[in-house]
């Protein structure tokens, strides 16, 4: 069969099983825009290139598919640069294609022109340029391969016009064999079994659960391992949902806005399992002073986290679920063995109360009875009574993401949608469009923050346009929040270039004018009755402006490089800490 | 020049165009400097061996190797160290000599191994291939003449055979 390239790739993404691109048409990526018309692949029209990113990266991880964004040369392909960084950090699986000039105007600054490969080469697993129709099915084939394969990622397909526009013979790709692209899918045997006796053994061990136990489909193996062991888990920003927050042994998010019992439990711990995580700074804290006296085992896909960090004992190279089967597995088998005295739970029991002193010494915690203020803490906990365990949150990045992170309960993988390692600003809104585009059947929420919403929020245009009814929380403190509570701690109360207004723009009409119902919370009160009056809403986007404490600020908190172990639990404790 | 934080790493790599610039760009993301780089096609067309030679503490070198095997364009990528492998380099060098130090220089290059492959009335192009302490031991004696140009090639290198006797007792284990 005789096709365009621009047909060609139309169909190949069909055969992947795409079901939507996300995207916005150009000069160079003209040619397969025709196509499109005819193909049963639904395009959804962005209003900015970043937001066609965000979404497909919310559509991944809401689906556990790949997401598919595609927008033209230049201006084009540099607009979608955060979300391919974003969804390298975050392990996120994206195929991008994106136009180029024609073969021969490649190198001569053509109109639109981007060297897109090079820019994005540190920050995809690959990329391709095509050079000639006939590789797009196998190009294609691969790219899909290499995105959802071992540590997943996103990759991006760059296509001249003049490639589009040439006739091939189409054909179905060979099964993808790569000679450098190697993965390790089932742990080493005897590593599994000294794993299972460092448990066996240890007296403070903690599950430090990442985002590979998500990527990898890991809830239920991980749940199993839990109950057997008894072991508390900490879940990092990346996991929350991936074990149950109403499970008494989670003790949520460990690092520097993590809760008491988590962040400590780990710098206590004598095992730390640590699950498709990968020792982030932002979770160690210095990392010389991290867990002094813990052994690692170190499960995860990707042998370069092996040792970067933190040097593992043991080593589970291989896909995180098959770790933890194997885990639970050589465990039952072990305390079957006569001759030890090993016990199934772990004889945890002190531990266990040691943590649960921790929990009610520490709670997290804020001024319930603020009279005049609207508490940012207070708006997402009724947010969250007022939700099935299947709603799906986003967040942006700041304040509002970690007071989400923490306040939140979180009981089902997938259902939490953040910017992690590359802490994007404006992720949410695209995030959460993307996100309900691929599960129209669960309600989806964004908790956004003022500064955040400004960035992206042209996309709720895109969300009534295409009838995609997400719910968007704005904590409208007027402030880069997070900066504030910074130049609060550490510069003196100097407030720097942070104020952004609370009503300036006015949100309503903004949210109205891009055909959202919109309304505005000023007070406690106002709170539950809007939040109803959302829920209801399902035929286009709502967005609510709350207007929140100014002066609130996140904990606890490990100021960046100290140890854990000097961990602030309050306001109060801060600022007698730091004079 | 020979420093003790210099590593090898030898790797296969596909021969595509691009796969030079994303070995490099992982080097240069860190700020490690490449002393030497060769690259050239292996006996299969269709592979390249690149060897680089970077100045850099092991452990940090490591994290770099880890991340260029996860390169889809690298097959094969190893560590080699210098007693581990055969290195060698060549050198070309153009040196200033007057025909009253001709017979001395010739005398020099001889000794060490190297080779006259150019000459006219004011000067000298010696080329010498060996290991890349020799070189330096060349260059350094050339320089008291003067050195007008210079190149080398960076080294090349592949790990050594193991022993005959132990291969013989792989056998044997194998067996």
């Amino acid at each position: 069969m005789k096709l365009t390239g621009a047909q060609a790739l139309i169909k190949s993404l069909e055969h992947q099983g795409v079901e939507v691109i996300f995207g916005l048409p150009g000069g160079a990526i003209l040619p397969v825009y025709d196509p499109i018309l005819d193909s049963s692949i639904r395009h959804i029209l962005v209003r900015h290139e970043q937001g066609a990113g965000h979404m497909a990266e919310g559509y991944s991880m809401a689906t556990r598919k790949p997401g598919v964004a595609m927008v033209t040369s230049g201006p084009g392909a540099t607009n979608i640069v955060t979300p391919l960084l974003n969804a390298y950090m975050d392990s996120t699986p994206l195929v991008v294609i994106t136009g180029q000039v024609a073969t021969a105007s490649i190198g001569t600054d053509a109109f639109q022109e981007c060297d897109i490969t090079g820019i994005s080469m540190g920050i995809t697993k690959h990329n391709w340029l095509i050079k000639d129709a006939n590789e797009i099915p196998q190009v294609i084939a691969e790219a899909f391969h290499v995105a959802t394969t071992g540590r997943p990622g996103p990759v991006l397909v760059d296509l001249p016009k003049d490639i589009s526009n040439a006739t091939m013979e189409f054909y179905t790709p060979e099964p993808v064999s790569l000679a450098g692209f190697k993965q390790q899918i089932e742990p080493d045997a005897s590593a599994v079994s000294q794993a299972a006796e460092l448990i066996l053994r240890a007296k403070k061990p903690v599950l430090y659960v990442g985002g590979g136990v998500i990527k990898s489909n890991g809830s239920a193996a991980l749940k199993i391992l839990v109950e057997q062991t008894s072991i508390p888990v900490v879940t990092t920003l990346m996991a929350r949902g991936a074990f149950p927050d109403s499970h008494e042994l989670n003790l949520g998010m460990p690092g520097m806005h993590g809760t008491y019992s988590a962040v400590i439990a780990l710098q206590q711990s004598d095992l730390i399992v640590a699950l498709g995580a990968r020792f982030d700074d932002r979770v160690t804290g210095k990392i010389s002073a991290f867990a002094p006296h813990a052994k690692i085992i170190h499960a995860d896909i990707d042998p370069a986290e092996i040792g970067k960090v933190r040097k593992p004992d043991v080593v589970l190279l291989g896909e995180c679920r098959r770790s933890i089967e194997e885990l639970t597995r050589a465990l039952t088998e072990k305390t079957a063995e006569a001759n030890k005295d090993y016990k199934l739970p772990l004889e945890l029991s002190q531990w266990h109360n040691t943590i649960k002193e921790w929990k009610n010494k520490y709670p997290l915690s804020y001024d319930r009875d603020a009279k005049d203020v609207l508490k940012p803490q207070y708006v997402i906990e009724e947010l969250s009574k007022r939700q099935g365990e299947d709603t799906i949150l986003a967040a942006g990045v700041g304040q509002h993401q970690m007071w989400a992170s923490q306040y939140w309960q979180f009981n089902k993988p997938n259902t939490w949608i953040n910017s992690g390692g590359a802490g994007t600003m404006g992720f949410a809104v695209p995030a959460a469009i993307g996100a309900k585009v691929g599960r129209p059947d669960k309600t989806v929420w964004a908790i956004d923050g003022d500064g955040c919403f400004q960035m992206t929020a042209q996309e709720i245009v895109t969300a009534s346009a295409e009838q995609i009814p997400v719910k968007i929380a704005i904590l409208n403190n007027a402030y880069l929040g997070m900066v504030r509570q910074w130049q609060h701690m550490f510069y003196e109360e100097r407030y720097s270039e942070v104020y952004l207004s609370p009503d300036l723009p006015d949100y309503v009409k903004w949210a109205e004018a891009m055909g959202a119902v919109a309304f505005r919370v000023d007070t406690a009160e106002e709170v539950i009755p809007t939040i109803e009056k959302a829920n209801e809403i399902d035929d286009r986007p709502v967005v609510i402006d709350f207007r929140t404490d100014v002066t609130e600020r996140v904990f606890p908190m490990v100021p960046a490089g100290a140890s854990n172990d000097e961990i602030l639990v309050s306001a109060e404790h801060a600022d007698s800490v730091i004079q | 020049m020979e420093s003790k934080n210099h590593h090898i790493v030898s790797a296969l790599v596909e021969n595509k165009s691009g796969v030079l610039a994303r070995i490099a760009g992982l080097f240069a993301r860190r700020g490690f400097n490449i002393y030497s780089l060769a690259v050239a096609p292996t006996n299969d067309p269709n592979l390249s061996r690149v060897t680089i030679v970077v100045d850099v503490e092991a452990s940090l070198l490591s994290q770099v190797v880890n991340q260029l095997d996860k390169l889809i364009n690298v097959v094969e990528i190893q560590e080699l160290k210098p007693t581990d492998a055969v290195e060698r380099e060549l050198l070309l060098a153009t040196v200033e000599c007057s025909l009253s130090k001709r017979t001395e220089v010739i005398q020099i290059v001889t000794a060490l191994g190297g080779e006259i492959v150019d000459v006219n009335l004011s000067g000298l192009t010696i080329e010498m291939s060996s290991s890349p302490d020799k070189l330096d031991a060349l260059e350094e004696l050339l320089s008291s003449y003067g050195i007008i140009k210079l190149q080398r090639t960076g080294r090349v290198a592949l790990p050594r055979l193991t022993k005959e006797s132990d291969t013989y007792t792989n056998q044997l284990k194998l067996a």
